[in-house]
């Protein structure tokens, strides 16, 4: 007796087996009733969001339209939660309210100060020239970085010319960000004073996003025009 | 009040005040410092961390004669997992906008000590209801804690409050309080007028025993 | 006759922690009234109102128990002067407050109060507002204005909480160019303009936003050091390394990077070597530890004026230097008497092995209060214990 009471209490490896398989269950109908119970209002709210910040760059949109424009130069329409083949850009079309490409909006990120920051622009076709943009996230110093989006100077900077080249391959003059004050042409970026770093991220990714997505989308322009 | 009532009540302000998690355990610091540059993200923190505390002191008390004691910690993680993945989702469906500034914060509730630390040492031991009494005084000293620094934040970083300006379009903005480091000030700070505050009642006590 | 049986040293002397800090304060005076002749109304305005907050927080922590010291000891005056001397003249008076306040609080109160904190508290005031009003900060007025005793600079009179009003304006309408007001730093890091040396030294020659005028400064702080209320080997150190590292940098190539004589009196490196650096509580008490600690801080501060975005590095550098005083203290330890000769052997390399003396109490037994840390290692200790 004595000898037994000293020893350890261990529960039988049968007994662990049942408690954690039963406790993984209950855990598992909780996760799986959460999922569903949220999916739908998880999905409109991407939706809305992924809208609002089109709509935002495109102050004429009232709808838009999600395509991807694929490696091998097509632009297909993307379904609701469709994923984007390897290779290819994805890019939403913001139709006005009769219908009318408003203008085209698509992502670009590029290294910043401190993080990569991720912006949303607008390209509008008839004016050949990127219209206006939004941030998607940045890590950027508060009251330094995130001037982007407000110093009157930087935004001065849209409409920027983003026109493609004659042969169709790619822009006729590459985007980029120039020193405060020196901007000569219609495709520079005139940078921030004391914020170039980002200035400069801004630019690359304006112009990397609109290397790859121009070129392909230019020969489909028509069949964008309208909404489908 | 009846006795029980009473000792309820005790059980309630434990963590509210005298074992406060941030102000007087200084736990859970990792989300305490990173989302409350404003005083809705750190109510949300906060809520949300109520929400997977109380759920999963109940739950683990619920269990507690079932759980192997060999086995508990692993049990313990995995149902405090379970509702730090529900809280997710929940949150995702009420705002992304919120899901975005909460960030990475959000999944890592589950290795926030204060929730495992009751856990372990409350609910496991306790009936659920006093487990849920204590979970829920103890998340809402938490959730106190992370609203002082995120107002306070808010206020002096961005002259706001819940996003409503308070001093007019002139206000000069304390760039650091937005910057991680506003968060240690903003902390060190309140220690400091805690312990002296602490300090204060100490010798008045003090000196009113020796006057008895 | 008692006797009374304790540990080295056993020669006391008659110096007191007030005493030391009073004489501080006389020898940062002339600079205080020099740098007011320099600015007018608001350098005063501004060294007053920091002082007093630096005062009223003392005040509020050592009455609730929070800090140890006296708030007589004079030494939150040192801090609130020092703290306004670092700060541009025009600083908004709010501002300077809020600094003087998180100067005693963070600095010092949070530590324990006189003797226990880890940073100099002037410099982590000033490094809060740094990081707090990046903008304010950097903006300097030129000396010797006119009217500058009949009317502030209207940033000081900002209303608390608000934006300044705008420096480079009210310039303008005094037909000064805004930049002007650059310190000589600004001007050589973002236009390459160096500045003389005559006027680098005596600030004297106006219209240029120079700090107090390091001649001055060199000679209260001789003072100090002379009265040994100060140890002469910091500043020297920190001066020595800065010269050293800028002349060889200098050397490399002339074109690119100053002359060292430009590094060590632009800018705030004499005050700091020489007030800042030298707080007793936060720098190292063995000698050969006060070189190291010094020659980090002079090699730190010109790397950062060099190779960062910031035009002033002094600050950080004299922060860096605080949080490695512990660890400099431990690896400059000098041996005991009779302690060499067994350690050169590969012996008992580390720590105090011999049994203290069974009579020994220990300082904590006798309820002594830490005294002030030694400017010299054969400086007479201040009488902590009752006979």
């Amino acid at each position: 007796m004595n000898a037994e009471a000293t020893l350890p209490q261990t529960t039988p490896a049968a007994a662990m087996v049942r408690t954690l398989g039963l406790i993984s269950a209950i855990c598992g109908l909780i996760i799986v009733a959460a999922y569903q119970g949220t999916y739908d209002a998880v999905q409109e709210n991407k939706r809305i969001a992924v809208e609002r910040a089109v709509f935002k760059v495109i102050p004429a949109a009232k709808s838009i339209a999600e395509y991807v424009a694929t490696a091998a130069g097509e632009v297909e329409k993307l379904g609701a939660g469709g994923t984007v083949p390897a290779g290819a850009v994805k890019f939403y079309a913001g139709y006005d309210a009769a219908g009318k490409l408003a203008g085209i909006a698509a992502e670009g990120g590029a290294k910043g100060y401190a993080d990569t920051v991720r912006i949303l622009f607008a390209w509008d076709p008839e004016k050949a020239a990127v219209t206006g943009f939004g941030v998607v996230s940045s890590r950027e110093t508060p009251g330094i970085g995130d001037k982007i989006l407000v110093d009157k100077d930087f935004l001065a900077n849209f409409p920027l010319e983003a026109r493609l080249a004659a042969d169709g391959q790619a822009l006729a003059h590459q985007i980029r960000a120039v020193k405060h004050g020196s901007k000569a042409n219609p495709w520079e970026v005139d940078a921030i004073a004391g914020a170039t770093i980002t200035s400069r991220a801004v630019g690359k990714a304006i112009n990397d996003t609109a290397q790859a997505l121009l070129p392909r989308i230019a020969p489909h322009l028509d069949k964008l025009k309208e909404k489908s | 009040m009846s006795q029980t009532t009473v000792r309820t009540w005790d059980e309630f302000m434990e963590g509210v005040w005298r074992q406060n998690p941030v102000f007087v355990m200084v736990l859970g610091l990792c989300p305490a410092l990173a989302v409350t540059v404003s005083a809705v993200n750190a109510l949300s923190m906060g809520l949300a961390t109520t929400f997977v505390l109380t759920c999963s002191c109940v739950l683990v008390s619920l269990l507690r004669k079932l759980i192997p004691k060999e086995v508990r910690i692993a049990t313990y993680i995995v149902i405090i997992a379970t509702f730090v993945t529900v809280v997710d989702y929940l949150i995702q469906a009420v705002s992304l906008a919120l899901y975005d500034a909460l960030g990475a914060f959000i999944q890592l509730i589950v290795v926030n000590c204060i929730i495992l630390g009751r856990a372990e040492a409350h609910a496991s031991k306790n009936p659920p209801f006093k487990a849920m009494v204590n979970a829920l005084g103890m998340s809402l000293g938490f959730t106190i804690g992370l609203f002082a620094l995120g107002a306070v934040r808010e206020i002096l970083g961005a002259g706001k409050l819940f996003g409503v300006a308070l001093f007019g379009a002139n206000f000069q903005p304390w760039v650091v309080m937005v910057l991680p480091p506003g968060g240690f000030f903003v902390l060190g700070m309140w220690l400091l007028v805690f312990a002296a505050v602490a300090r204060r009642k100490q010798r008045k006590l003090a000196e009113v025993a020796q006057n008895a | 006759m008692s006797i009374e049986i304790r540990s080295a040293p056993h020669i006391k002397g008659p110096k007191s922690v007030e005493q030391i800090m009073r004489h501080v304060v006389w020898s940062l005076l002339p600079i205080c009234a020099f740098y007011v002749y320099q600015y007018g109304l608001s350098a005063m305005a501004s060294l007053v109102v920091v002082t007093g907050s630096c005062l009223l927080a003392e005040r509020w922590f050592v009455k609730t128990g929070t800090q140890s010291g006296d708030i007589s000891d004079y030494s939150a005056v040192i801090t609130g002067l020092l703290l306004a001397l670092s700060l541009p003249p025009g600083f908004p008076l709010w501002m300077g407050a809020v600094a003087g306040l998180v100067a005693i609080a963070l600095g010092k109160a949070l530590f324990g109060g006189i003797g226990f904190n880890v940073f100099n508290p002037a410099l982590v005031g000033r490094a809060f507002a740094q990081a707090a009003f990046p903008q304010a900060i950097a903006t300097y007025t030129p000396s010797f204005l006119p009217g500058r005793f009949h009317e502030m600079i209207p940033s000081s009179m900002a209303l608390p909480l608000m934006q300044p009003a705008d420096v480079a304006a009210w310039l303008k309408l005094k037909q000064l160019d805004a930049l002007a007001g650059a310190t000589p730093l600004a001007k050589w890091k973002f236009e390459g303009v160096l500045a003389g040396a005559e006027e680098l030294i005596t600030s004297l020659s106006g219209h240029m936003a120079v700090g107090p005028s390091p001649a001055l400064i060199l000679v209260c702080g001789a003072y100090l050091a002379l009265r040994r209320y100060m140890d002469w080997r910091i500043p020297a150190a920190i001066l020595g390394s800065a010269a050293l590292t800028a002349w060889l940098l200098f050397a490399f190539d002339g074109t690119r990077y100053p002359n060292p004589f430009f590094m060590l009196f632009s800018g705030g490196l004499i005050l700091g070597a020489v007030y800042m650096a030298t707080d007793m509580a936060t720098s190292p008490v063995t000698p050969r530890g006060m070189w190291v600690y010094g020659a980090l801080i002079g090699i730190l501060t010109v790397v950062i004026r060099y190779y960062s975005g910031l035009p002033e590095g002094v600050m950080y550098a004299i922060l860096l230097g605080n949080a490695a005083t512990p660890l400099i203290e431990k690896i400059t330890q000098p041996t005991p008497f009779g302690k060499g000769a067994s350690s050169l052997l590969g012996r008992q390399k580390k720590g105090a092995s011999y049994p203290l003396h069974p009579g020994y109490i220990s300082r904590e037994d006798a309820g002594a209060v830490t005294p002030k840390k030694r400017f010299l290692p054969n400086k007479p200790k201040k009488q902590d214990r009752e006979p």
